[in-house]
């Protein structure tokens, strides 16, 4: 019995040119409230945010507000046309883009030079909790917003030293209404905190190197992690509240920038230091593809609602993939 | 004298007189009935003396009478048929050898076509359908006392064996299906096996018998070239027939045994085919044969194994499986293995032999090893090494790989059967199909194993077998349930993972870091000094890139640049150094062929290179000429720069490819769509650009300097001597060139100088430079212009073609005598061409 060939991986969709510089962070906005008017966000090393139209397939506006910094991380707020931006200035900027708008109307200081991407969980209330790396080296502050209150500053153990806080991750169960953040460490480990008890629920070592990205399915209460080194970790958290490891996943190069799992949770993407996309099957993590498009390496990979797959490199391109789309 | 004899004699002359004189119908009818009693099978037969007397000495006459009387005129005196069946009786009750005989002889006696001749050859085919063939063989089996009686059985023999062609010639177009010698040989075969069943029965009820008879006539049937009609259909019979039955074995044995030693040889061949594989059969049929019979000795220890290599390996397994069957024959098996041996490691065998008798000779070892145990063989421990060893050094000098494989196959297999204890030998060669069934060959037991399933008595599997085998089933099954389901039952996701196919992934390999210089001379120099080896691998990735994409650099530092790489040595592992190095040396001479390829050409005569190097400048030479000869040649390095280089821009350059010509296509077909044309030639047919050939300047170059030397021995290289590997390459590298220069100017010249050369060299032993030199000839017979060859060289031609003419039919090696046939054909298309010039 002949196995058939397998097919060669596809090409991108399509190739956004044109921020003149490496981009470090990509967010899809619109979505429902955008009337079909599919945009997608992305930040520069240049600092400037460019908002591009996935219909045009062009940018229908620039975003200049953190004075030539790279900007790091860009979230949309949802139920709204508010756009977060974090900034290499050590600000994080909040967008009004209704109706055209594009003015700064908040904005935080930073107090850590790191570049750990901020993290926020907002359920459509007016009120939401924001994630970001504070003061000490070590510690991840929350904030209540947008009134902008110090919730809680969570502080390793004194004996832990996990490193500086990599990645942040807030999400809350269902089931409970603590809101909970998934921390990864420069040790290499994942931690699991309980904002209102300020404390370590649960701690796992899963790299041998930095956690550069994670990413969490709070259904399956499964996430996974990628780090400098050549392995995604998969870890789960069982009813205990107590995360375990899985199972790790070798990679032909080491490092990982960033790791998403597609909202359908069917399959996840992970932007590789080695130029590659690499695309997983989520349940089973069996390889499903490895894009090799880009010449640089790749710092963000981001998935819209539809199931499109957005990665931005350092070659300044951002390419838009279409795979395995349910149709 | 006896009364009772001449009253039979009285009537039977009274009989052929009425028959002779008689019109009347009821007189013949009863003349014939009372004669009818002498044969018996009547109400009232005669005397058994009688009887006798007519048989012996009447009968025939009799016949003869009754062929004279045969027309159609006369059988319609009874118009109710009787006088035909009555007719006919007599040839088919009667005595079957002298019926047969008379029959055989009216037959060629009666002029043909006519009503006669058909009506006989009907009666023959009715006595072949009523088994009368197996009476008359039987007939001469019994203990014969009677005078003349060998004359009277040659000529039987005669023709019993040759009624086909007999019946063949007389019966032309008109010949009936049975007597075609593929129906007829199938049904003696029958009637033999007929004849011994008979004979069997007769053993057993204590009667004498003898076989040599049947035995004659199976030898003859053998050497008439008829053992596959009718050993296909004996042996299976005697196969079974000889399975529980000493007595059979032992008629088989005499069978065999009685075999003229003239027809010896055609009937063992015929069995051995007979019985691909199964030597146990062939051990029954034979019996100790071979040592009984030198003819059968010889046949099956030497003929087979050293005079003729058609034969399959089924049928070598079946012949020695057969030698190593008796104690009484294993000597014969060990006789044999040190004579394959022997021949095995002789060199002018292994020079002179083809290919494919050598893979024979080496199969029937492989084969004879897996029979003999290690004591067997401790006896001749030394000798077999030692053929062994001379036989392994001349395989491995051979140029030929196939034959350098089999020496490695059979010097590994050899060596650990001798010496079992002992460190294994270990060559590394590629494992192929033909490696693959050779190794097969020496596993002992395989070939057990293999019969028992021909043989088809495989017992049923046991009632225990089958149910541990169901019970393996549901476990096997219990456990292939999907392992993901019971710790993640909650995952009650649908999607099945047939809408997740991977895709390719091979393109996932390691990125090197980006170490590689930007420039030629930067190149260079980490080659030759650079220690950091990362940086040496990207180095010469990149080199070759480089050289096309920088003409001018290239050029500045040519040679230099073909002697660091000539001498680069692999440091690394780095996958695929050979590939990289002789590409990145053929884009060197491509950028600046002349001196590129006068410094190559003159290295490889140079003292101090390895076979090795002396090997890739022959390579590389070949592959930059034809690059050079290519038309448009330096259109494709600049997309190669684009893949290799690993720019990024170009990253998509595949799908910008298609593009660009996607649109030109496009915008073509929009103007012809427009366009109306009026003449009816459409529109002008796209050309290929032409250019000229860049080789056409360079050829001298690549080619006089590699012709020139060869004759001259260096204290490390020896063309004429012991190097003919390379002499072969060279051959074969002077062809291509000769083949790339054509269109050029220097061609002709090229092939007088090649010719010359190939002249010198006709009788060269080995095969791969003949086989050059064959390629060389076609290649001159393809460049150089018709005209010039028949004005300039055409006496060299003439030599050359009664030399391709020798070949053709002379030599070992089939490749040889294909290549000279096809340059004899372009030889004789020359001249067609030529032809209606001179006209």
């Amino acid at each position: 019995m002949a196995v058939p060939l397998p097919l060669p991986p596809p090409g991108p969709q399509f190739v956004l040119r044109g921020t003149q510089s490496a981009v470090n962070a990509l967010h899809f906005g619109g979505g429902a409230q955008a009337q079909g008017r599919q945009l997608l966000f992305s930040g520069s090393q240049s600092g400037l945010v460019h908002i591009w139209s996935l219909q045009t397939r062009r940018t229908v506006a620039t975003l200049d507000g953190h004075g030539g910094q790279s900007v790091t991380w860009l979230q949309m707020l949802p139920q709204s046309h508010q756009l977060l931006s974090q900034g290499r200035d050590l600000r994080l900027c909040l967008w009004d883009l209704a109706e055209g708008r594009n003015a700064i109307v908040d904005s935080v200081c930073l107090e850590s030079v790191a570049f750990c991407r901020s993290s926020v969980l907002a359920e459509g209330q007016a009120r939401w909790l924001l994630a970001l790396p504070g003061k000490g080296s070590d510690e991840v502050q929350i904030l209540e917003m947008p009134s902008k209150t110090s919730v809680c500053t969570l502080k390793p153990e004194a004996d832990a030293k996990p490193g500086m806080p990599m990645c942040l991750g807030l999400w809350q169960a269902e089931s409970s209404p603590r809101p909970l953040l998934l921390a990864g460490y420069e040790d290499g480990s994942v931690a699991l905190w309980d904002v209102w008890e300020r404390k370590v629920c649960s701690r796992v070592s899963c790299h041998e190197e930095p956690v550069m990205g994670l990413d969490f399915d709070s259904q399956k209460a499964r996430g996974v992690s990628g780090s400098a080194g050549k392995a995604l970790a998969v870890w789960s958290l069982n009813g205990q509240q107590a995360l375990q490891v899985c199972s790790t996943h070798q990679l032909t190069n080491p490092g990982i920038s960033d790791i998403t799992v597609r909202p359908d949770r069917k399959i996840l993407a992970t932007a590789g230091w080695d130029h590659r996309i690499r695309v997983f099957h989520w349940r089973t993590m069996k390889p499903l593809a490895v894009l090799a498009f880009h010449s640089a390496s790749v710092h963000c990979v981001a998935f819209a609602t539809n199931g499109l797959l957005a990665a931005g490199s350092k070659d300044q391109r951002i390419s838009i993939w279409s795979l395995y789309q349910r149709t | 004298m006896d009364p009772a004899l001449s009253v039979v004699r009285l009537t039977v002359r009274e009989a052929i007189h009425t028959l002779s004189s008689s019109e009347d119908c009821g007189l013949i009818l009863s003349t014939l009935r009372f004669l009818k009693r002498y044969l018996g099978e009547t109400e009232d037969p005669a005397l058994p003396e009688e009887q006798e007397e007519f048989a012996t000495v009447h009968f025939s006459a009799f016949l003869r009478c009754l062929v004279i009387k045969l027309s159609p005129v006369w059988l319609e005196l009874s118009p109710d048929g009787q006088l035909e069946e009555l007719w006919d009786s007599f040839f088919l009750k009667g005595p079957a050898d002298q019926a047969f005989l008379v029959l055989m002889e009216a037959l060629e006696s009666t002029a043909g076509p006519s009503f006669c001749l058909m009506k006989m050859a009907q009666l023959l085919a009715n006595f072949l359908s009523q088994r009368r063939m197996a009476a008359l063989m039987e007939e001469q089996c019994r203990p014969q006392k009677k005078p003349g009686f060998t004359l009277l059985q040659e000529t039987l023999l005669n023709k019993v064996v040759g009624l086909p062609d007999h019946l063949g010639n007389r019966l032309q177009q008109d010949n009936l299906a049975l007597f075609f010698p593929q129906n007829y040989f199938p049904l003696l075969g029958e009637e033999v096996v007929r004849v011994l069943q008979g004979i069997v029965d007769a053993l057993r009820g204590g009667l004498d018998c003898s076989v040599s008879f049947m035995s004659r006539v199976l030898g003859k049937i053998c050497i008439q070239g008829r053992q596959k009609e009718i050993l296909d259909v004996l042996v299976p019979q005697l196969t079974v027939l000889t399975q529980g039955s000493c007595l059979w074995q032992r008629v088989c044995w005499r069978l065999m045994e009685q075999v003229p030693d003239r027809t010896m040889e055609a009937v063992l061949i015929g069995l051995v085919e007979a019985t691909p594989g199964r030597p146990e059969v062939l051990s029954r049929l034979l019996g100790n044969l071979v040592v009984k019979s030198k003819k059968a000795q010889f046949v099956m220890t030497q003929k087979l194994l050293f005079l003729q290599y058609q034969h399959t390996t089924p049928m070598l397994q079946s012949l020695l499986g057969y030698l190593a069957m008796d104690s009484q024959r294993r000597p014969l098996l060990i006789q044999a293995l040190k004579e394959l041996l022997e021949t095995w490691g002789s060199s002018s065998a292994v020079r002179h032999a083809p290919v494919t008798q050598q893979h024979y000779l080496s199969a029937a070892i492989l084969i004879c090893l897996a029979h003999l145990r290690e004591p067997e063989l401790r006896d001749s421990q030394d000798e077999l090494l030692a053929s062994m060893m001379a036989g392994v050094k001349c395989h491995l000098d051979s140029s030929l790989p196939t034959v350098r494989r089999l020496g490695m196959i059979v010097a590994e297999i050899i060596s650990s059967q001798i010496h079992p204890e002992g460190p294994p030998l270990k060559f590394q060669y590629e494992d192929d199909e033909l490696s693959r069934e050779l190794l097969a060959l020496a596993i002992p037991g395989t070939s057990d194993s293999s019969t028992v399933l021909a043989g088809g008595s495989a017992p049923a599997p046991t009632a225990s077998e089958t149910l541990a085998k169901t019970m393996d089933d549901g476990v096997e099954s219990a456990n292939g349930s999907d392992p993901q389901v019971g710790p993640q039952g909650s995952d009650s996701d649908l999607d099945s993972d047939d809408e997740f196919i991977p895709y390719d992934m091979s393109g996932d390999i390691e990125l090197k870091s980006n170490k590689a210089p930007l420039y030629v001379r930067d190149c260079m120099e980490v080659l030759t000094s650079s220690e950091d080896m990362e940086r040496w691998e990207a180095a010469l990735r990149a080199l070759e890139g480089l050289v096309y994409r920088s003409p001018e650099a290239t050029r500045e530092v040519s040679v230099e640049l073909a002697k660091v790489l000539l001498h680069l040595e692999e440091r690394t592992c780095v996958s695929g150094f050979e590939g990289l190095r002789q590409r990145a040396l053929v884009a060197v001479i491509v950028m600046d062929p002349a001196r590129v390829a006068e410094y190559l050409t003159s290295q490889f005569y140079a003292l101090n290179y390895s076979l090795r190097q002396r090997l890739d400048i022959l390579d590389v030479l070949t592959l930059s000429a034809q690059e050079l000869s290519r038309p448009g040649h330096l259109k494709r390095p600049t997309q190669q720069v684009s893949c290799g280089s690993g720019a990024p821009v170009l990253a998509t350059s595949q799908a910008d490819c298609t593009g660009v010509s996607g649109w030109r296509t496009v915008v073509e077909e929009r103007i012809r769509s427009k366009t109306r044309r009026f003449s009816k030639q459409g529109f002008p047919r796209r050309e290929l650009a032409s250019s000229p050939s860049e080789f056409n300047s360079v050829a001298g170059y690549f080619f006089f300097p590699l012709i020139q030397h060869f004759d001259r021995p260096l204290v490390t290289f020896d063309l004429l001597g012991d190097d003919q590997l390379v002499l072969g390459r060279l051959t074969h590298t002077l062809a291509a060139l000769m083949y790339l220069a054509i269109n050029t100017t220097v061609a002709v010249s090229m092939g007088k100088a090649l010719l010359e050369f190939v002249w010198v060299l006709r009788f060269h032993v080995d095969i791969y430079v003949r086989r050059g030199l064959l390629s060389a000839v076609s290649s001159i017979l393809l460049s150089v212009p018709a005209e010039r060859l028949l004005g300039d060289l055409s006496d060299e031609l003439l030599e050359a073609r009664s030399w391709l003419a020798d070949v053709a039919e002379k030599d070992v090696d089939e490749d040889c005598r294909e290549q000279a046939v096809r340059a004899l054909l372009l030889l004789e298309r020359l001249k067609d061409r030529l032809l209606p010039l001179s006209h």
